[in-house]
């Protein structure tokens, strides 16, 4: 379960707050749509969660499994189950995107006192996860990130995500720079990744990647705050309406 | 009279002066008038600007006597191939292994006092480096690679030197037309405060093709002095790899003359500095002709205490159009009190070549470093991963491919001790 109380945040080394007490909590097997127009602090609120040193958390707590996560250092939230899918995934000129992955799978495996794969099962389990999302290994070969196209980088994003296992899953404007054909190679591997156990955030501007990621809530986003909850009707209704009258309901 | 030969002379002078009344080397008046009137160069000479040498050179030891060695030549054997081939190797200024009438086939030479005391028409004139290397120089080989040999495996010319002493050596190598040859210079030295001087000299007749490369391993408080001069005849082709991985002041200067048309070049290093070492690289080269390539890149690791410096000059003269020379040097910094200085210089005189350099100074990319720790790697192995990628780009597509897994595991290693 993901639980976030009371949330306030302010860029550090400034005055400006971005989150003003936001609350919302994700069960297991829950997918939650935050939904917000620009500015209102959807991916603030996803850099805290995956412990990104430019914001300070002045009030408030975030809980995964009922334990705060503040405290951790960012490889440490990894560890503890928490994955952020990148609006913009970096580019690293000079380490191999099979490298960085087996690093990553290994470094987590070490977290969890579980042994390093070898190379042939790591390979495999790669080849496996990188097939269903149509990413080619030769795409594996070269340097993290660099020079993929924005719908490569997304599947990337997500191979890491089915690789890596999470039980806590942030995904921020993962339909940012998607093609439709694109949007649906993403959107079904993250309803692959759809569990009992796996809680899912989906952070995004518009309705239309939740045509295909359908959400069990919505929850709205403005000025830090959660200014309203719903159904997925919820976000058929920004769609048609935009967001001016429940942003009004709310001031 | 010279008015500045009343200069107090230091006390690395002094002992230089000594050693060089004492030369029967050929140059050794030469250089014995340079050291009186003028010292050994300080920031106020040009190209020392960056590496005050006459500070920074605090004492000169003696040179070695015959049976002062910490390494053997079974030591010599010991140390592992950068890429398989034959080793002529140096313990101090002796010959210890690798007969020269065991060259590989194409290849003959011969290793002794009068190899090495003779001037070589590569060498640039009147500088501090070569004047002294010629002048207390004990011994090195001349080399031949025969026209139209293709040698099998690499010329390795190892160094070690211990003891406490100064090593002084010059090599000479000459390569026929169109003949193929892969070099490996290799220093190494013990903790104590060795110093090094060997000069290497390249000559490409025409349509010849060669890799030399250079790899320093040296103890944390030697200090080397290192010059590599090489002259490129017509579509000659030559590739100089360069790592510096270890010692406490280094200079490694790189002098070369692009003398033939289509010739090409590439020069490729990496500088890793580490906590209290100096490492100074100053290349200088010279397109004479129309039509020659030069790419020339260096990525420098600076930790701790450590101070990098590239001087890089790329002088056009007018008969060279169409030269194409490209230019680069990147340094990571790791601490604050690391400290690099570039200096890329064109000097071009041609007025249709395409000639361009740049230099950079950064640290770690935080959010770099943020993303590969958002997936679970730790903080301290993602430094090393990206540390290692800034780097390893460079011998990447070495050829052979075990050459460069040689050279990118002796980077592994510092990263691993220093970063």
């Amino acid at each position: 379960m993901i639980e976030i109380k009371n949330l306030h945040v302010k860029i550090a080394d400034e005055d400006k707050m971005i989150l003003n007490g936001l609350n919302l909590t994700v069960k297991p097997g829950e997918v939650a749509a935050i939904m917000g127009p620009n500015g209102s602090g959807k991916s603030t609120l996803s850099y805290v969660m995956a412990g990104k040193d430019d914001y300070e958390v002045t009030e408030g707590d975030i809980l995964l499994n009922g334990e705060s996560i503040l405290e951790m250092e960012p490889d440490e939230r990894a560890a503890a189950g928490l994955f952020l899918a990148f609006q913009y995934p970096v580019e690293i000129p000079g380490v191999p995107t099979m490298n960085f992955l087996k690093a990553a799978m290994n470094s987590q495996r070490k977290a969890h006192g579980e042994n390093e794969l070898s190379t042939p099962e790591f390979i495999k389990t790669v080849r496996e996860a990188a097939g269903k999302l149509d990413i080619s290994m030769d795409m594996l070969k070269r340097s993290l990130n660099t020079g993929f196209s924005g719908g490569e980088k997304k599947r990337a994003e997500i191979l890491q995500m089915a690789l890596l296992e999470p039980k806590y899953c942030v995904l921020d404007e993962t339909d940012s720079g998607l093609d439709i054909d694109a949007l649906k190679i993403v959107s079904d591997g993250v309803n692959a990744l759809r569990s009992p156990e796996r809680a899912f955030m989906v952070i995004t501007h518009y309705q239309r990647l939740l045509e295909h990621i359908i959400p069990d809530t919505v929850h709205v986003l403005y000025k830090g705050r959660i200014v309203e909850t719903g159904g997925k009707e919820l976000a058929q209704h920004l769609e048609a309406n935009g967001y001016a009258d429940i942003i009004g309901k709310a001031a | 009279m010279n008015m500045l030969s009343n200069i107090k002379h230091t006390a690395a002078e002094e002992v230089l002066l000594n050693q060089l009344s004492e030369s029967r080397n050929n140059s050794a008046s030469g250089a014995l008038e340079m050291l009186s009137e003028r010292g050994l160069p300080t920031r106020k000479v040009e190209p020392w600007h960056y590496t005050d040498l006459r500070t920074l050179l605090r004492g000169y030891p003696h040179p070695p006597s015959a049976i002062q060695s910490e390494f053997s030549g079974e030591s010599l054997k010991e140390m592992p191939d950068l890429a398989q081939g034959f080793t002529i190797g140096f313990s101090n200024t002796s010959h210890l292994i690798g007969a020269v009438k065991d060259l590989p086939e194409g290849v003959t030479g011969e290793v002794g006092l009068a190899a090495a005391n003779t001037t070589h028409e590569v060498e640039i004139a009147a500088d501090t480096v070569g004047l002294l290397n010629s002048a207390l120089a004990e011994n090195g080989a001349v080399l031949n690679v025969a026209p139209g040999a293709k040698v099998d495996g690499a010329i390795t010319l190892a160094h070690t030197c211990a003891g406490g002493t100064a090593s002084v050596l010059r090599h000479l190598v000459t390569m026929g037309e169109e003949s193929e040859a892969l070099f490996i210079e290799r220093h190494h030295s013990s903790t104590i405060e060795n110093h090094e001087n060997v000069v290497c000299n390249l000559k490409l007749e025409k349509g010849a093709k060669a890799t030399w490369v250079i790899s320093q391993e040296l103890g944390q408080a030697t200090t080397r002095l290192g010059q590599f001069n090489f002259d490129m005849a017509e579509g000659a082709e030559l590739t100089i790899l360069v790592l510096n991985a270890g010692g406490k002041l280094v200079r490694q200067e790189i002098h070369g003359r692009v003398r033939g048309e289509n010739a090409n070049l590439a020069i490729k290093g990496v500088n890793l500095i580490g906590e209290g070492a100096h490492i100074d690289v100053t290349t200088t080269l010279s397109h004479e002709v129309p039509h020659t390539t030069a790419e020339e890149l260096f990525r420098n690791v600076v930790t701790g205490h450590g101070k990098g410096v590239f001087q890089g000059q790329i002088r056009v003269a007018q008969p060279a159009q169409k030269t194409d020379a490209q230019m680069a040097c990147n340094s990571l910094l790791l601490s604050d009190d690391s400290d690099f200085s570039a200096k890329p210089e064109l000097e071009i005189f041609a007025d249709d070549v395409v000639c361009a350099h740049g230099a950079t100074v950064t640290d770690i990319d935080e959010d770099h470093l943020f993303y590969m720790r958002s997936r679970g790697i730790s903080e301290r192995d993602s430094r090393a991963l990206l540390i290692k990628a800034f780097v390893d780009e460079v011998f990447e597509e070495t050829e052979p491919e075990a050459l460069g897994e040689s050279l990118i595991e002796i980077i592994e290693t510092w990263l691993d001790a220093n970063a």
